[in-house]
This record gives C-alpha cells, sequence and structure tokens, in this order.
C-alpha cells in the first residue's frame, strides 16, 4: 500500500483525512501514483496535474524520504520506502503570500 | 411565501443568504467551500434547487460544483468515488472539471492562439470559469464562460463540458487580447424569447451574438468607442464590462465598458453612449428592474487606474430613461471613507414587487435594497471580497 498524504484543500475536497492508502499495479512512478489517487478519488482529477499537459500543478510539490521530487519526470519510480508503505508519498501546496 | 435567495461568491468560499419577501431579517449560511475563490453560483430558472458554483484555484485549477436542494449540500457532478473512471472500452469517464479547447478539425475552425499583450500571437491556456449560465429550460445545461475567452456548454448537469468552438473561430479570435484581468468570457445573456440567440462578451474583445445557437457569432460592437485602443471604432478589441438585458424586451441592452455606459435597441447592430450625467462613467455593474425596463442602474467607479468610488462616496446611480438621466441612491449606503469597488458580476435583482436591489463588494458587504435602490441596508458586512452576486425570486 502507497500512502499519499493530500494539502488541506484536497483532503476537503475528497472528505479524507491528511493521509491516503492506495494500491498502485505495476511499477511505482509519481504517474501511476496520481494515477491511482486519481481512479480512487474522482472529484481530484486535475487539481494535481493539469488536465491538459498532465504536468505537475506549479504551486504543488512532490517530497518522499526528505527529498524534493517535483522536478523528476513522471514516470520516475519512487523509493522502495515509499513502496514499502515506510515512508508517505507527500504533496505539499507552495505557501505562496507574504 | 414568497421569498430571497442571495448566492454570494467570494475570494475566499461561498455564501447563501435567505429572506423572506419582505427582505428584511436575513441568514446566512456558509462559508461552502472554504479557502476557494467562488468565481460564480447560479441557479437554473427551470428548477430553482438545482445551483451551480464555479470553484476555483491558483494552486488546484477549476473545480465545477452543484447542488439540487437549494445550496444546502454540494457535489462535484463527475464520477463518484469508487466508480470507475474509465468506460469498459477505456474511455475516461464524465470528469466535471475538465475543459479543454475544441481544437479538432472536425469543428472546421480550430484555433490555438491570440494575440498576446506584447503583439504576438500567444496559445490559448484554460485558467478558470468565470460565470456560469444556467439554460433557461433545461436545469442540467449550463453555460460556462471561461478564462482564456471561450463558451463552454454542459447538457448533462455538469458531469461534462464541450466547447462551442465557433465563437473563438469565428474569424476575430486571433486579435483577441488580454486586460489586466486576464483575457475572459465573464457575460453571458441568454434570449428568453429565443433560445437561439445568445449574448457574450469578453475582455477584451467585445460582445458578440449568436442567432442559432451558437453554431455562428457576429462582433457587435458597432457604435463603441475606446481611446484605449489604437483604432478606438475597431471591431473588436474593446473591453466590456458587463451586459444587461430586460428578459421582456430581449433587444435593448445596456452595457458598462471600461469607460462608457451604453445601450442598443437593436440586440447590439448598433450601440449609442447613455452616460450622461453620471460623475464618471467608468465602472463594472449594470443592472435592469425587473419590471420597469427603461430602469437601469450602475456603480461609478472613479477609474480605470482608481477603482473605487468617487469622493469615498459609495452610490448607485438609477436611470428611469433608460439612460443619460441618472440620479445618485444614497441612503443607507457609506458617503464617505468608502474605497472599495463592486465587481462586474456582483450585482443582481429580484423579481418582487417592490423589485430587490443587491450587490456585493470587494470589502465583504452586501447591500440590498426592498424598495428598488430608494434605500439600502447590509445584509452582511465582513464577508471575504465578494466576487459574484445573484439572486434568486422563490415562491
Amino acid at each position: 500500500m502507497i500512502r499519499v498524504t493530500l494539502p488541506y484543500h484536497l483532503r476537503t475536497l475528497a472528505r479524507v483525512g491528511e493521509e491516503v492508502t492506495l494500491t498502485v499495479g505495476g511499477p511505482v512512478t509519481l504517474n501511476a501514483v496520481l494515477d491511482a489517487l486519481e481512479a480512487r478519488y474522482p472529484m481530484l482529477a486535475g487539481t494535481v496535474r493539469d488536465h491538459n499537459t498532465q504536468q505537475r500543478r506549479p504551486f504543488l510539490r512532490f517530497f518522499a524520504c526528505g527529498e524534493d521530487l517535483s522536478l523528476e519526470a513522471l514516470d520516475y519510480q519512487l523509493p522502495e520506502e515509499v513502496i514499502s508503505g515506510a515512508e508517505p508519498f507527500m504533496i505539499i501546496g507552495a505557501i505562496a503570500g507574504g | 411565501m414568497s421569498g430571497v435567495r442571495v448566492l454570494v461568491g467570494s475570494r475566499k468560499g461561498a455564501f447563501v443568504l435567505t429572506a423572506d419577501g419582505k427582505r428584511q431579517n436575513w441568514n446566512v449560511a456558509g462559508p461552502y467551500f472554504a479557502g476557494w475563490e467562488i468565481y460564480h453560483m447560479k441557479g437554473s430558472p427551470a428548477d430553482p434547487n438545482r445551483l451551480y458554483a464555479s470553484q476555483t484555484s491558483g494552486w488546484f485549477g477549476q473545480i465545477i460544483q452543484r447542488s439540487s436542494d437549494g445550496g444546502k449540500t454540494w457535489e462535484q457532478p463527475g464520477t463518484q468515488p469508487g466508480e470507475p473512471t474509465t468506460t469498459p472500452d477505456g474511455m475516461p469517464k464524465a470528469e466535471s472539471n475538465k475543459f479543454v479547447y475544441d481544437t479538432s478539425p472536425k469543428s472546421g475552425k480550430p484555433l490555438t492562439t491570440h494575440q498576446w499583450y506584447d503583439g504576438t500571437q500567444h496559445p490559448w491556456e484554460f485558467k478558470r470559469v468565470w460565470h456560469l449560465e444556467p439554460s433557461i429550460k433545461d436545469p442540467d445545461t449550463v453555460y460556462a464562460g471561461v478564462e482564456d475567452a471561450a463558451l463552454f456548454r454542459t447538457t448533462d448537469g455538469g458531469k461534462s463540458w464541450h466547447e462551442l468552438a465557433s465563437l473563438r473561430g469565428h474569424g476575430t479570435g486571433p486579435q483577441w487580447m488580454p486586460g489586466a484581468g486576464g483575457m475572459g468570457l465573464h457575460t453571458i445573456v441568454l434570449d428568453r424569447k429565443n433560445e437561439n440567440r445568445m449574448f457574450v462578451a469578453i475582455s477584451a474583445a467585445g460582445a458578440f451574438r449568436t442567432d442559432d445557437g451558437g453554431k455562428n457569432w457576429k462582433a457587435i460592437n458597432q457604435g463603441l468607442r475606446s481611446q484605449y485602443i489604437p483604432d478606438p471604432t475597431a471591431e473588436v478589441g474593446h473591453c466590456v464590462h458587463r451586459i444587461a438585458m430586460h428578459p421582456s424586451r430581449p433587444d435593448v441592452l445596456f452595457m458598462q465598458k471600461h469607460w462608457d455606459v451604453m445601450r442598443t435597441d437593436n440586440a447590439g447592430e448598433l450601440w449609442k453612449e447613455v452616460s450622461g450625467n453620471l460623475p464618471t462613467d467608468f465602472g463594472f455593474v449594470v443592472d435592469v428592474h425587473s419590471h420597469e425596463q427603461e430602469t437601469i442602474y450602475v456603480v461609478p467607479i472613479k477609474s480605470d487606474g482608481e477603482h473605487f468610488p468617487p469622493d469615498g462616496k459609495l452610490r448607485v446611480y438609477r436611470s428611469k430613461t433608460g439612460g443619460n438621466e441618472w440620479e445618485p441612491l444614497t441612503k443607507g449606503l457609506p458617503q464617505q471613507n468608502c474605497y472599495v469597488n463592486v465587481l462586474r458580476d456582483a450585482m443582481a435583482v429580484d423579481s418582487l414587487d417592490k423589485c430587490g436591489i443587491y450587490f456585493g463588494t470587494t470589502g465583504g458587504q452586501v447591500y440590498a435594497s426592498a424598495d428598488a435602490g430608494d434605500s439600502w441596508a447590509p445584509i452582511v458586512r465582513d464577508l471575504p471580497a465578494v466576487l459574484s452576486v445573484e439572486v434568486q425570486t422563490l415562491s
């Protein structure tokens, strides 16, 4: 099971808690996790990846195991600790404003 | 027992304000979708309990929300949790927040670029839904005006959206250019007497009309004069802020342009200025009294560089002569130190007798008049900045 943490507004949209768990078939890539997230929670489709470009929305970042994975290609395979469920895959909203 | 339901979209959520026909004691519900920008909410004329809302965010993009119980509960009308997101043959199912521009050859007029600020061509990029206009007859049919400017329609209650591409493709699309607020299709006016006729307005392109249900469009900007563009009387390029129509007289339209208040008596074939004695003819909103076809309302704003009322006095101006002769309406409105704005979608009228007028401000106040503008009182004072106000008259 893959653990995914969501930013506050996506939690309220999906009506879930801070973390959700997903089953991902095949290689556990960034895209595969996001596909599984949207399949389980269809209301999140288009909120993390732009509908048209399928690219990460600019004000969202991806982290796992203390590493920023935001600029990795979407076919990047996630670390073993995420695949095993020891560590979460984190989707984080940029802190913007000031 | 009659009543009204005022739908307020704000920078940080949606609010539903209700009152009986006296419109004195109000119930305030919300915020719904707290923390999100709600650009617009509107109810279906065919089913007043069916509401639609445009929920947007710079972080997470566009969401469409739908209510079937007058705003008590909401849902995203696409695929529900637990349902497969693809059809048995692998095609994606309906996605209620998916707005994809039509560039298919089948449409006959694929269009991919418009004019950018520096004069070069720039790709069309979807940003948000500015305005939702439910069909007069069918609660499941809704038109959506979006940024970058285009018109979409759903016929399945918001589950899926498809562009009416012939608007962008009618010929002038490559000349459209964003204004300071973006290039949004912000106004959709339906003709109750002719379901094939529709008017839209785009900043900064102008006004357009279709007479065949959206298959063909015509720019209707003759008579507009905009000093801020190279050719002040060009076919397109005018920054139209809002258009209003009395439903019983669809050939007569009133327009608040960037500068100038205008009217047409022939469905946009020719506009003439009716700013008359207004203290300034810059502004965003314009609306028409529900029972008096020649009574119209605007809120003058000082200038395009100073988006607040002149002299710090919040005044609605009313003309009972279809323009040119205006009177200030001030009773109950702040007449000193008021520096709020009233945005283009933030005024509405009910159809009770006397006609109720409502508007919201960027300072978070929603004002109501239950006597056609003679006197005003705030329903609420401290909401987030108000982006839109609509009202439903309930029987």
